[in-house]
This record gives C-alpha cells, structure tokens and sequence, in this order.
C-alpha cells in the first residue's frame, strides 16, 4: 500500500519528545565522523529496505504538509482523497475514540430513557429549562442520539478503511521474502559479530538450520549469499487485523441485535400461565425492524415460586434464593416441559430467553356487592415498593351494584405488608420480605373508575377524579388492616371484600436478540487477536559470514524488531550461543570471541564516554542483585527465553536515525 | 458444613483485625521506606546529567551504545579480548535520552539507607501475608469469594497490587521504586475501606452469586491493581522526563527534585515500563468487560444496558484503547500518550469510587 512508509517502522520506542522530524540532525552530527555523507546514504537507503514493510501501521502524513495542499488543489476529488486519507490515518481513529469514550460520559450522568425512564420523567420535573436543553441535544438518548452514532459510524468507517487495506498489504508481506540483508549489518538495533574457523557456508548453513528450527521464515545464505535473512512473529499484524476485523464483527453484531430484538415483561401469578402473542405481554418493545408476527411459538406456566430471606443479622431481610418452577412447550412438540429460571439462569425457549425479574405477592380477594353477588374474585398483584417487601396495589371492580342495585364501580388503595410493622416516622410498612405477619391494608372508593374512557390505565394506579371515598363512623376515609381470613365491610350494605389467601407472583422478561452469539464470538476473537498483538513481537534476524583479512570467518548476526521489547537482544545472544556451538569445528567450541565490544570499548575510552559507565554502572548493579536493569518489567517475557544473564540492554527497538 | 451456620461472625470479626495488623505493618514499612529515601538522599550521583549534559553531545559521542553482553559481561568492563561461552550483543539506541542509565533506586547506595529499604521490603512481604490471611478469612467466614462489595473489593484489589509488586521484586524486575508511593496508597485504600466502605461479612444476594461474576470481579481487581502500578510509573515517568528534558536543555533542576528524580530509572525505562504493564493488562480488562457482558446477559437478559458501571468500563477500555494508540501514532507518544494513560486510569478510578457511590444504577450490590 501507497501509505506505508518504511521510515515509520518501529518509532515506537523512541525518545519521548519525538516530534516528526525529531532528532535527525543529532543522530547525522553523532555519525558524522564515521562516514562520508554519500556513504551514509546508501546505507541508510540499505537500512530502510531492511525495516520495509516490517508492519502494516499506516504512516503519519505530517499535517498540513505540501502534499496535502497540493491534493487539495486539484479540486473534489483531491478533497475525497485528502478527507479519506485523514478518515484513515492514525490520528484521526485515535481522535475519534477519544470522542467516543467522551461521548459516552454525559449518559452516564443523565438518566437515560433506555435505560430508567421513571428517573428521566423525575428529572424533568425538577428542571424544566435544563430539560430542554437537554431534549434538543438529545442527552436523554445519548447511546442513540445522532451525535453518538455520527461517532461511531465514522469510526466504524475509518476501521473498514484501515483494516481493509492493511489485510492486503499483510497478505503481501506473507507472500514476500524477508528483505536481505543490509550492508552494515552493525547499524542495525541490536548486533553481534565474532570469528570462528568453521568456513562461511558452513556457518550459513547452520545459520539457515537454526533459524528454520525457530520457526524463522528464512531466505538467501545460499548459491554463493554471503548472508541469511529470516523474519518471524508474523502473528502480531495478524492479530492486529484480526483485533480490528472482530471489532467490526462486534459492531455488526451489536446492530442487528438492536434493529431486530424484542423485548417485552410478564407478570404471572403462581398457577398461572403466559403464551407468547402480543396482547399477552403487560408491556413489549422492540427494535424496528422486528416483525411481532415472528414471535416464538411456545408458552409456560407459573407452577411455584421460592424464595428464601436472610433471617438475621445486618443483612437481614437480604434475598438469598429465588426460584421460579415453571412447565413449559414450545413449537416442537407441543409437550410439556419442567425447569427452573433463576436471577442467573435463564431458560431458553427457541430463539427466546425467559429471565426471571422480580416477584412479589397477589392477596386473592373475593368481593361481593350491594346485591350479595360475587362482583370480583382473583389475585391482585401487589407491587414491592422496598426491599422488604411494602407493596402497594389497586383493586378495581368494574362490575358492581350498589345497595340499591345501582350499577357502579369500586376502587380499593392497598398497602400489602408480609410482615406487619409500623413506626411514626415510616407509617405501616414491612419490617422482613417473607409472609411472617402478612397484613393488607385499604381505603375504598366507589364512582367511576374510568376505565371505559378507552384510554390506557394502569392497573397498579387509582384514577380517583371521579371517585368518592367510602367513610367510616366518624366521616374519614374508610380504612381497614385486614389479616388473611378477615372481611371489609362497606358501609350501609354497600357490599364485601374479604381478603382470602395470598398468592405468589413473579414477573419475567421474555426477549429474542439476534446476533448473541456473534457478538460474543467477535469478543472472544478481539480478546485472541489483542493478545497476539500485544504479546508477540515481529522481528527480522540476519547472518552474514564472510571470510576475513586473517582467514578466519567472521560471523555477523544482527536483528530488528518493530516494538519495544528487550527481548530481541536476549534473543540474539541465544541465536549467537547456539550458532556458536552449531558452526563449531571440534576445536571450536571456545573460540568465539568478543569483537562486538571493540567497538563500544573505543569510544568509552573517549572521554566521558557514558554509554560505558553505564554499562559497567548496569552489570554492577546486576551484579548486586540489587536491580535488574533498564528491562524493569516485562510480564509477557518468557523466563524460559532469558540468557543466563543479560547486561542490561540500553532498548534494544530504537531505531537508528536515518539521514534526512 | 451447613451453608447458613456458615456465617462465622467470629473468623470475620479476625479477618477485620487481620486486616487492621497489616495496616500497622504498612505503616512500618512506610516508616522504613520513608528512612530509606532520606538516608538515600546523602548520596550525590548524577549519572544522568552526565548522560544529557549539553558538553558531551557536542564532543564525538557516540550515538548511543552499550554492550548488552552474555556470559562474560564483566570481561568487556574490563578491556581486551576474553574467550567467551557467548558472544556479546551489541545494542544501539536513537537518543541520547534512551541512553540514559537508571537512577541507583532509594537508597543510592547509602549503606543505612539500602538497611532501611531491606527493612521496609521484608515488612512489606510481612504486611501482605497478614493481608492476604485477612482476605482469605473475610472469604471463609462466608464461604465465598470475598469480593460482594466495597469493603472487599478495596482490601483485595490492595492485596493485589501489593502481591504483583512482590513478583516483580522476586523476578528481580527493577521495580523496588514504587514501593513508597505503593504503600502510602494501600494505607489510604485501606483506611477507606475500614472507615467509609465497611460492610459486615454476609452471603451472596442471589443475583451476584455467579461463575461469571467470579471471571468478572477477580479480573477486574487484577487489571485495576496492575493498570494501578502502570499508573504510578507513568506518574514518575512524567517527572522524571521532565527532569531529563531540563538537563538535556543544560538547565538545572531544583535540589528536591534533583535527588529524588536522580534515584528513579530513567523516564525511557519508567515509560517502557507503565507501557508494557498497561499493554499486558488491556486484554485481560478486554475481557473483563466480555465477563461482565455475559454475566449481565445472563442476570438482567441483556448484555449491554449501558448501565453507568457498563459506560464507565467502556470508557476505562476506549481510553486505554487510545493510549495504546497513541503509541503508534507519531506525535502523540512520550508525554501526551502518558496523560491518556493516566486519564484512563483515571476512569478506572471513577468507574470504581465515582459510579458506586455517587451514581444510581444496576451495580448497586443490592440483589433482585
Ligand atoms: C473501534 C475502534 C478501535 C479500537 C478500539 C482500536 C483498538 C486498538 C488497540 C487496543 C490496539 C493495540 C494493539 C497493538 O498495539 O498492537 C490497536 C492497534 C492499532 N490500531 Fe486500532 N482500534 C480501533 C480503530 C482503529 C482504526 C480506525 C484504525 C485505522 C486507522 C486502527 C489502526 C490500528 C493500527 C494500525 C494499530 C497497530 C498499532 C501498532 O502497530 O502498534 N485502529 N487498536
């Protein structure tokens, strides 16, 4: 790909204030007296060759560089190109994540209406003006507004932008030979160089043997090649890319799951049963896309709920176990099923997944009207309003005579408390959410419920606009603390309610999300790629051996990798230690010399050469053991892979300057 | 053993005072660490200067070498040519700046200094294992895994960060640096959890009580606890850098700041540091979050709600995400990528204290 810049290679390791030209003209000044100027520049074209397509990280255009204004001088289509490019750089995706995680900040702080629309409704009561601020930058819809998804799309764009190319140019360099090698091998990060007797081929040989061993793709060091190249750790780019094509799966998977998802609540009453069809649910939405006519086939009922309470202590009252029986059938068979949903296991049901949300208590209820005639009969769900189990509930009794034969209606306001308790500060409540002293409290109106108004009610709520109360005696409200068993008497014959027994209830969420399995595939594939990408390192490793002026063969071994490790240099000297031993003639084995030094020995007797002070500083202090050196920590370094000891490495990945 | 008799007031009652014991043995060793510095401070060393002074950039310096040797390393220091097992490697660097050595650590080679940072790395170990006992009866007394709520969660994720310390000191990684901000931390963690996040030791609400909430909570404790030691580095880094950057310009940096910053590592070890641990942990908090969304999925029927707790770790990831970016982006390493990182952990922070305590949500450790 055009964008790869081989100068880009393995900057990552490089001095903190590494601008984009950052100190070129330093490293040419340090080298300056090592080489005429023409020289260094055919090694550098050598050495950049060398670091060529070692990643697929596009390279940073400088911004607002002469390239730049001059695509954009050549009118739409240099702007499509210029917009691309910078939709596709580095900077940009980075930019855009940074919105991102800001962007989600705000939903976080805000109720939202996916998420709480009661704590939504309450805010804007309590700020009206600040509301509609909100509302007009949809702030109670972050995760969904046009601004959030404006981020994403584009990020999503720019991720299909990098990664497609990117793939293709990782196919490239699979199919490519690593670069060969360069001609000063000792300008390369990380080098060694000694002599032995073993004659050149023989050593490349070897060379070639060792590296293959190490599973290093390896060419050349044959036919008269005076050197081996080899390169491995291609598993990092791929990682990358599958990293970046699983988030891509992930995002596709997390759309369709909301376009096509249904989701809707049920309420049971133990003993009782749900069929999956739309009237069925107390209340359902669904992505739009979702067609209600594709909903599942099956049904379940409500055999028996447990429920088991911490009895004592400070956390008392805190549930420990809840369990819902159910029977259910579905579209197979039509048979019946047995299982149990639980707060962490859901049942599945085809496509659909039956989770267990919350339960509570239905106080069965026999009313009998002015006539002496059964007016309702049934389980009233009552609704926890605590931890302990305060519900409050409606009774609505829609068909209903008065004493005189009157039709009418009547409403009960009720307050279920299992266990029975009351304070001045709190009134009646429930003091621990098991049935130990169950007491239903009401008040009783009668007039029109308005139920036949045609507009939606909900049957936990009173509508008393047009409702009168009962009173008692003295002209209060009618109220009454009945215990199972016990009866409301209406005054002046109006009628009866008796409280008869208690049911349980509990309420499901029934939903259908495409796509599940897809996302969490692509998770679970990000997690594998990330973990490719971060932990292996992609690294070249050339070998040259070449007769020398006194006869004997001197062994060059140099490496390069794209990131910060100090393991190449560990690497190498293993590399070094087994091709010593391989390439050994009998009489061999100890006659690997230390040349590599020399050089490094020259200029520490320089002067104030500190390079040397700190190496000698560095092996002290390993010498100690007080320290381990400049490769303070490494989690992802295989002990296994160490030498014996290692001085510490000054970092291995900087890459040498190239001359501008 | 009957789950319900269980409860054993008694071992959670002496996992509290464990608990208690280990953060007077923190304070000694802070104590200790404290010596350390001091004493350490007798020492007058300026490697680092001498590395970045402006004098020997301009003389024929070499462009940055230092013999990465095998075997026989001592052979090099020495001069002349020695037979070796090995042959030596020779690394080269860019800069001067990624040249420079690391500071001698605390105790800059002050014999009482070094006794004092012995002594306050010994008590360390003594703390941990009294904290690690703590951790342990905490989790017996219910038997469970320790971690249903904030007074749990902080005293292991302490634990933990104090733990992955010591094995970065027993696999000699030069770490011994973040042993005083490491342990004034854990006392103020610890102090919180005692006071503010208190809970009494109970079971599991039915709705916590979960494999996947194991996966979750564990690693989210390991990653926060390492994202933690990250942090401290990209902190000193941040210093140190600056200190460098001062030096490299020929100024002079204060007396206070010349000898504690002299003794760190250098700003490119600090930051290959915090850059290695954050990178290693981005994974696992990857997952983390995966853990999380399947365990949701499986409590609430959705896997991702956008729950403040579910936003706050989507962010904490998105962060990370750009400071690994960052890194490979030209122009935004060295100290920029270092104040994303540390808006990251930042988050993470927030995500912890900030969401349990001040925002309303599912998180709420209170069951169905
Ligand atoms: C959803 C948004 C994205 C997330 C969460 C994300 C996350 C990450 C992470 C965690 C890494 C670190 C892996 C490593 O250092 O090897 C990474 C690397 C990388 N990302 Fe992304 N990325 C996203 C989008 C993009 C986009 C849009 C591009 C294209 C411009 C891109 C290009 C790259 C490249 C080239 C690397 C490798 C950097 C290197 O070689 O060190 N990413 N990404």
């Amino acid at each position: 790909m055009s964008h790869v810049d081989s100068t880009d290679v393995g900057t990552r390791g490089e001095d903190a204030r590494a601008g984009v030209a950052d100190g070129e003209a330093g490293a040419a000044e340090a080298r300056g007296t090592e080489a005429g100027a023409a020289d260094a520049r055919a090694a550098d074209a050598d050495a950049r060759a060398a670091r060529a397509e070692l990643t697929t990280t596009p390279a940073e255009e400088p911004t607002g560089g002469a390239g730049e204004r001059g695509a954009a001088g050549i009118g739409v289509l240099g702007w499509a190109r210029w917009f691309w490019r910078q939709l596709t750089s580095m900077r940009v995706a980075l930019l855009l994540l940074l919105l991102l995680s800001l962007g989600a900040v705000p939903g976080s702080l805000i109720p939202q209406n996916g998420v709480d629309e009661f704590q939504v409704a309450e805010f804007k009561e309590n700020n009206p003006t600040l509301a509609d601020v909100y509302e007009a930058l949809q702030l109670f819809d972050v995760y969904s507004s046009v601004w959030f998804s404006a981020i994403y799309l584009l990020l999503f764009v720019s991720l299909i932008g990098c990664i497609v190319p990117r793939t293709w140019q990782f196919v490239g360099q699979l199919r490519s030979r690593p670069p060969r090698a360069p001609r000063r091998l000792d300008r390369m990060p990380a080098h060694a160089t000694w002599h032995t007797d073993a004659p050149p081929e023989e050593v490349l040989d070897a060379a070639r043997g060792l590296l293959r061993g190490r599973r290093f793709r390896v060419a050349g060091g044959d036919g008269g090649a005076d050197s081996v190249a080899a390169e491995k750790g291609y598993l990092r780019e791929a990682g990358n890319l599958v990293f970046h094509l699983a988030l891509i799966v992930m995002l596709v998977a997390f759309a369709v799951g909301q376009l096509w998802y249904v989701e809707g609540g049920k309420l049971v009453v133990q003993g009782h049963s749900f069929s999956n069809t739309l009237t069925q649910y107390d209340d359902i939405r669904s992505g739009p896309f979702y067609d209600y006519e594709d909903l599942g086939t099956f049904g379940f009922t409500l055999e028996e709920f447990h429920s088991a309470f911490e009895p004592s202590g400070p956390q008392k009252g805190t549930p420990r176990d809840f369990r819902a029986d159910v029977s259910y059938w579905d579209s197979l068979d039509g048979a019946e099923h047995q299982d149990t949903i639980e707060v962490n296991k859901p049942l599945a049901i085809g496509d659909s997944r039956v989770h267990l949300l919350n339960h509570g208590y239905a106080p069965v209820v026999t009313v009998r009207d002015g006539q002496g005639e059964l007016a309702y009969r049934g389980p009233v769900p009552f609704i926890p309003q605590d931890d302990n189990g305060t519900a409050q509930g409606v009774i609505k009794v829609t068909d209903y005579r008065d004493a005189d034969g009157e039709p009418d209606q009547l409403g009960f306001i009720g307050l279920f408390t299992p266990t029975f308790g009351i304070d001045d500060r709190r009134g009646p409540h429930s003091t621990f959410p098991a049935l130990n002293y169950p007491v239903l409290s009401l008040s009783a109106y009668h007039g029109d419920l308005g139920v036949d108004a045609g507009l939606p009610q909900s049957v936990y709520q009173l509508d008393d606009t047009n409702m009168e109360p009962f009173q008692d005696e003295s002209g209060d409200i009618l109220r009454k603390a009945l215990l199972p068993g016990e009866s409301l008497e209406l005054p002046d014959g109006a009628g009866t309610l008796k409280f008869e027994r208690i049911e349980r209830w509990a309420s499901f969420q029934i939903s259908e999300k495409p796509a599940t399995g897809w996302a969490l595939g692509g998770a679970l594939a990000a997690i594998a790629g990330l973990a490719a990408s971060l932990f292996i390192q992609r690294r070249r490793v050339w070998v040259r051996a070449r007769a020398g002026a006194d006869g004997r063969t001197v062994v060059e071994l140099a490496g390069l990798g794209r990131s910060e490790s100090a393991r190449l240099p560990e690497e190498l000297g293993t590399l070094a230690e087994r091709l010593t031993a391989r390439a050994a003639r009998s009489d061999a084995g100890s006659d690997a010399v230390l040349e590599a030094g020399s050089d490094a020995r020259g200029e520490a007797s320089a002067a104030s050469a500190s390079a040397a002070a700190s190496a000698s500083d560095a092996d002290d202090a390993a010498e100690s053991g007080a320290a381990a050196g400049a490769d303070a920590a490494d989690p992802a370094s295989d002990a296994a892979g160490a030498a014996p000891r290692t001085v510490p490495a000054q970092p291995a990945d900087e890459r040498p300057r190239s001359e501008p | 053993m009957n789950l319900a008799a269980a409860n054993n007031q008694a071992l959670a009652d002496f996992s509290t005072v464990l608990i208690y014991s280990a953060m007077a043995v923190y304070v000694l060793a802070f104590v200790g660490h404290i010596a350390e510095w001091v004493f350490g401070s007798r020492s007058r060393v300026a490697r680092t200067a001498e590395a970045l002074s402006p004098a020997r950039s301009a003389g024929a310096a070499p462009a940055g070498r230092g013999a990465a040797a095998g075997g026989s390393a001592r052979a090099a220091a020495g001069g002349g040519t020695a037979v070796l097992d090995r042959p030596a490697v020779v690394t080269r660097s860019g800069s001067a700046r990624a040249d420079v050595p690391d500071g001698p650590g605390a105790a800059a080679g002050d014999a009482r200094g070094d006794l004092y940072g012995t002594i306050a790395l010994a008590l360390t170990v003594l703390a941990f294992l009294i904290h690690a006992a703590g951790v342990v009866t905490r989790g017996l007394s219910v038997q469970r895994v320790p971690w249903a709520n904030m007074y749990e969660f902080s005293t292991t994720f302490s634990m933990v960060a104090v733990g992955a310390y010591l094995a970065f000191v027993v696999a000699r990684k030069n770490v011994r640096w973040i042993g005083l901000p490491l342990v004034t931390t854990v006392l103020l963690d610890l102090g919180l959890a005692t006071t503010v996040l208190y809970t009494e030791s109970d079971q599991l609400p039915p709705a916590l009580d979960s494999f996947w909430l194991v996966i979750h909570v564990s690693l989210a404790i390991g990653c926060g606890a390492l994202f933690y030691l990250g942090a401290v580095g990209t902190v000193l880094y941040l210093f140190r850098d600056r200190y460098e950057g001062k030096l490299e310009r020929g100024g002079s940096p204060g007396a206070f700041a010349t000898s504690v910053l002299e003794r760190l590592p250098s700003a490119a070890s600090l930051d290959k540091f915090a850059y290695r641990v954050n990178a290693a942990v981005f994974p696992f908090w990857t997952f983390t979050i995966v853990a999380g969304a399947i365990w949701a999925e499986a409590a609430w029927g959705r896997y991702w709600g956008w729950d403040p707790k579910e936003v706050w770790s989507f962010i904490t990831w998105a962060a990370y995400a750009c400071y690994l970016h960052a890194r490979a982006t030209a122009g935004w390493k060295g100290r920029k990528a270092a104040y994303l990182a540390l808006a990251a952990f930042a988050c993470w922070l927030f995500n912890y204290y900030g969401v349990n305590m001040l925002v309303p949500g599912l998180h709420s450790y209170s069951g169905l």
